[in-house]
């Protein structure tokens, strides 16, 4: 990559399809569960593009979408309108999307995150609204299927846009604006993230340009990447695939090229020849929208902490590195569960190391998020604790931690660490009860004048000696004995 | 007199009366349709037993003197454009033969509500294009004044059905002049209210901005009673309005006296009949006798207000027409390939020449590099047309023009001439496109066939096209015109 970072500049623009997680459909009052309804369950005259039937729009629909644009710093016009874009195809049942074309919700934003522990800053062109799609179900491959099915549960779920400038430089930085734009919609609450759901779907316009040279080369998008990796690997495959062509003296033509994550390439799927006119117009059904000043900042005023502010507290309060704080921060569940487990008493550089290394290495073989995960807050402080009080060596610590991570409930596992290295043996326990009455005389006095409470802080003592380790209640007994 | 000739306010008086039963009355239309709808084939479906069984359920309200309403036990044609629950419901377009939808209309759950007897739909220009009815996808309606003639269209069949007595009232819609103008053609009076005013849904679409549903009735008072029923705000349209619905029976028979009438010198277009432009003028004369101050106005854009109408409909409507693609419902040609075949063949198939044409219009006006030329610059007319209605309106009260510039002409004499037959519309357009409102009451005969007198009011002033429309007809005896088809099955 190193060769083509001196010749080729690349330039990476991103249009991100993220859908608002409403209860309702778009247009119509259908559920907007799509992933767990029967097939066609979730659907009426509205969302099924029947004779007659018109939109109404979903005011929480346009509030998301409008959230999402101010915490992309973007500006909101005063007026709005929805646009038909028309074109045929058997998931779209009204031969025409509603979406926004010149008077979008929103437009002039930008979004900063951080590659490798250094600040960027992409623009944001705008963010609209629009209705998702069916969905298609072939009968084997599509290009062998006999017969297709369709399900419009899908159909008329709200999907935003979020079309970035072609400000981004490398595939590290693209896939890094996609891990801080996933982290904002999680954080505000507009959408989980789940890219392999389809709730969140990426293109990518990708091209290259002579190092110095102002105007754009020829750019081809890339369509089909389910995750950040993904992402990756598709834009760097695309800028070795473009380099190629641009050095054996070959022209690139402008197309659509879909990635295959299995063979690791891009397909081309069609070129620009063949592109649609999609005939965008006003759409006469709905009247134009004002969005009210009042309106804008009362979302605004009630946007939550973001994903940037979340980051400097986590590096001002608790001291940890920005990179650190840039990882937990990306995912609203695992900086929620950092947080929680620094909140029962854990150390936060400690807790940081366990979720950034161990957990998040398992969790990332199994694709699973953390808080699918059987272990607690709760599970994370208390193992800790048990390191940092000499109880168990940091070794048996990891191997713990997996047992309890398999486990359906890690209490057990937790409990049986500390069982295993308890001091239980009368020798062992007379010398720590003996150690503690030596030197707590005081205590001892007070006990003896009928102090119950002085009894606990002798027991106190004994943990502290034995680091923890010392069975309290067979302990109480020993000094009980002793003392009497 | 049979029961089929008299007018709602007349049934309605006799149904709380006790004097007729709804049951009686709806036979008496059913048995006119069977006597002369195969001459008009004013319907495309009768849903005889849906109107007996809402006729009886009418005469138990009736009874109980329970809930009683002005259309209480009225039999109402729909125009087969309006959505009714699993009843067929094509448009007039073999594209939907057989679609049933699942749902009612806004306008056809208000009537059920009100106690109203539905009689059937009827034919229609497919999807509504058309101003002769010769473009239904099933066969063309006849006129009851002259069977040989267009009734006009594209609400023809709702317009055939009232004149002929095969129903008492209808609802048709108008895009164009949709239901003035076929209103004019059958000597019924026909009621385009302002955009906004009725709600579209479950109206099957032509083009979204112009769609209107309004009455066609024998009367003008018939004309209140039933766009009261239907006017008023739906959140199920977002484009129908929040303004209240005024009372227009209380304000009905207010008269002309003192109103400033306005004459637009351009809608007296060359081409039109010398008989209808007399009739014409000796009804604006009436309505001076009346106590009207009449002046000439100018709609200076009304030129061009067809051309405008000719890029902004059909660019709609090819939008609005692309569902209707085989794979969900409607009509799906056999035998296709592959994807691309079945929606080429089933189109190809399921559509009538004169839909087509506009789709290919719409489309070519909407297409990139087009669509500056063509759509945007039809809305700036479109704007314009607003414009000179809004002048006109500071000075005058309503406006006075024909309905059609001819009378009914015969079958298949326009049907080889598409501008002609557009033509027909050039008068009622503008009313659509400036967002105004607009009335036809009879005026008036030509050699035995009907002549209309057009009302155009403000936006959301129906009261005031209905006053006027009312002094006009109460002023004459033209009320009592009934065509010979109603004449002599009455005999």
């Amino acid at each position: 990559m190193s060769a083509v970072a001196t010749r080729y500049e690349v330039v990476v623009g991103l249009e991100v399809h993220a859908q608002v997680l409403t209860q309702s459909k778009m247009f119509c009052s259908c559920s907007t569960d799509y992933l767990t309804a029967p097939p066609n369950s979730n659907t009426c005259p509205v969302c099924l593009g029947l004779p007659g039937s018109l939109p109404v729009i979903n005011r929480r629909a346009v509030e998301g979408t409008i959230r999402t644009a101010l915490a992309l710093n973007c500006e909101i016009p005063e007026f709005s309108k929805f646009d038909r874009k028309n074109y045929f195809y058997p998931d779209l049942p009204k031969g025409y999307q509603i979406s926004q074309y010149d008077l979008p919700f929103s437009r002039n934003g930008h979004l900063e995150f951080d590659v490798k522990g250094e600040g960027r800053r992409c623009g944001i062109t705008r963010v609209h609204l629009e209705e998702d799609t069916g969905k298609l179900l072939h009968a084997g491959a599509i290009e062998e299927a006999q017969s297709s099915l369709v399900d419009f549960n899908r159909a008329g779920v709200p999907l935003m846009e979020i079309v970035s400038e072609p400000d981004l430089r490398s595939a590290d930085e693209a896939r890094q604006y996609v891990v801080e734009l996933r982290a904002i919609l999680q954080y505000l609450g507009i959408n989980n993230g789940d890219m392999e759901s389809g709730q969140l779907r990426c293109d990518a316009n990708v091209s290259l340009r002579p190092v110095g040279r102002a105007e754009f080369g020829t750019k081809v998008e890339i369509k089909n990447m389910n995750s950040f990796r993904a992402i990756h690997r598709a834009i760097e495959y695309e800028i070795t695939r473009q380099t190629e062509v641009l050095d054996s003296g070959g022209r690139l033509v402008q197309e659509t090229r879909g990635w295959n994550d299995a063979r690791g390439l891009t397909v081309s799927q069609r070129t620009k020849e063949f592109a649609e006119d999609y005939r965008y117009f006003p759409e006469p059904d709905l009247p134009p929208l004002e969005v009210s000043r009042a309106w804008v900042d009362e979302i605004r005023a009630g946007l939550p902490e973001l994903p940037a502010a979340r980051r400097l507290r986590f590096t001002t309060s608790y001291g940890l590195t920005a990179y650190d704080a840039s990882l937990l921060t990306s995912s609203k569940p695992m900086a929620g569960f950092f947080e929680e487990t620094v909140r029962m008493g854990a150390p936060a550089k400690a807790a940081a190391n366990w979720i950034l290394g161990d957990f998040s290495r398992l969790l990332n073989a199994d694709r699973k998020e953390i808080e699918q995960s059987s272990i607690k807050p709760k599970h994370l402080q208390e193992l800790i604790e048990l390191i940092d009080s000499g109880v168990i060596s940091g070794k048996m610590a990891k191997e713990t931690f997996v047992v309890m991570y398999r486990e359906r409930d890690p209490g057990p596992a937790l409990t049986a660490l500390r069982g295993s290295s308890q001091i239980s043996g009368d020798a062992e326990l007379e010398a720590i009860a003996a150690q503690v009455i030596a030197e707590n005389a005081q205590s001892v006095a007070d006990f003896k004048a009928g102090k119950e409470r002085a009894l606990k802080f002798l027991i106190g003592q004994g943990m502290k000696i034995s680091k923890g380790r010392a069975n309290p209640q067979r302990l109480e007994a020993s000094l009980r004995e002793k003392i009497t | 007199m049979s029961l089929f000739q008299k007018t709602i306010r007349e049934l309605h008086q006799m149904l709380v009366d006790n004097e007729i039963s709804s049951v009686e009355l709806t036979e008496s239309v059913l048995d006119q349709i069977a006597a002369v709808g195969e001459k008009t084939k004013a319907y495309l479906v009768v849903t005889r037993e849906l109107a007996l069984r809402q006729a009886k359920a009418a005469d138990e309200r009736l009874r109980a003197k329970r809930d009683v309403k002005p259309l209480t036990g009225i039999p109402i044609a729909l125009k087969d454009v309006l959505c009714v629950r699993d009843v067929v419901s094509t448009a007039g377009s073999k594209i939907l033969k057989g679609f049933s939808p699942p749902y009612s209309a806004t306008v056809v759950e208000r009537l059920e509500a009100e106690g109203a007897v539905f009689l059937g739909k009827t034919n229609c220009d497919e999807f509504a294009m058309g101003s002769s009815n010769e473009n239904s996808g099933y066969r063309p309606v006849h006129n009851p004044w002259a069977l040989d003639r267009v009734p006009g269209g594209s609400s023809g069949g709702s317009a055939a059905a009232v004149a002929s007595g095969e129903a008492i009232g209808a609802l048709g819609s108008d895009t164009g002049g949709s239901i003035r103008q076929p209103a004019a053609l059958t000597g019924i009076v026909g009621f385009k209210p302002t955009y906004g005013r009725v709600s579209r849904y479950g109206l099957i679409a032509f083009a979204s901005s112009l769609d209107q549903i309004g009455p066609m009735t024998r009367d003008v008072a018939d004309s209140a009673v039933l766009l009261q029923a239907i006017a008023g705000h739906d959140p199920r349209d977002s484009t129908s309005s929040p303004r209240p619905v005024p009372d227009y029976l209380s304000t009905l028979r207010d008269g002309v006296k003192g109103m400033r009438l306005g004459v637009p010198k351009e809608y007296f277009v060359a081409g039109m009949e010398p008989a209808v432009e007399q009739a014409v003028r000796d009804a604006i004369r009436l309505l001076e006798q009346q106590g009207a101050s009449i002046e000439e106005v100018s709609l200076p854009h009304s030129d061009v207000a067809l051309p405008a109408y000719y890029i902004i409909a059909p660019a709609e409507a090819s939008s609005n027409l692309a569902r209707y693609d085989g794979v969900r419902y409607g009509y799906q040609a056999e035998g296709a390939k592959n994807l691309i075949e079945e929606y080429m063949l089933t189109r190809q198939q399921g559509f009538g020449p004169e839909v087509k044409r506009r789709i290919v219009l719409g489309t070519y006006a909407l297409s990139s590099g087009y669509y500056d030329a063509y759509y945007l610059q039809a809305q700036k007319v479109r704007t314009l047309i607003i414009d000179d209605f809004r002048r006109a309106f500071e000075k005058v009260d309503a406006l006075l023009g024909a309905t059609s510039p001819t009378v009914a002409f015969p079958l298949g004499a326009k049907t080889q001439d598409p501008v002609a037959m557009y033509l027909n519309d050039i008068i009622t357009i503008p009313a659509n496109l400036g967002n105004v409102c607009g009335i036809s009451v009879p005026c008036g005969l030509a050699d035995g066939l009907p002549i209309g007198l057009q009302v155009i009011a403000p936006g959301f002033r129906e009261e005031i096209a209905l006053q006027v429309a009312y002094a006009f007809e109460a002023a004459t005896d033209l009320r009592k015109l009934q065509s010979p088809l109603m004449r002599a099955a009455a005999a």
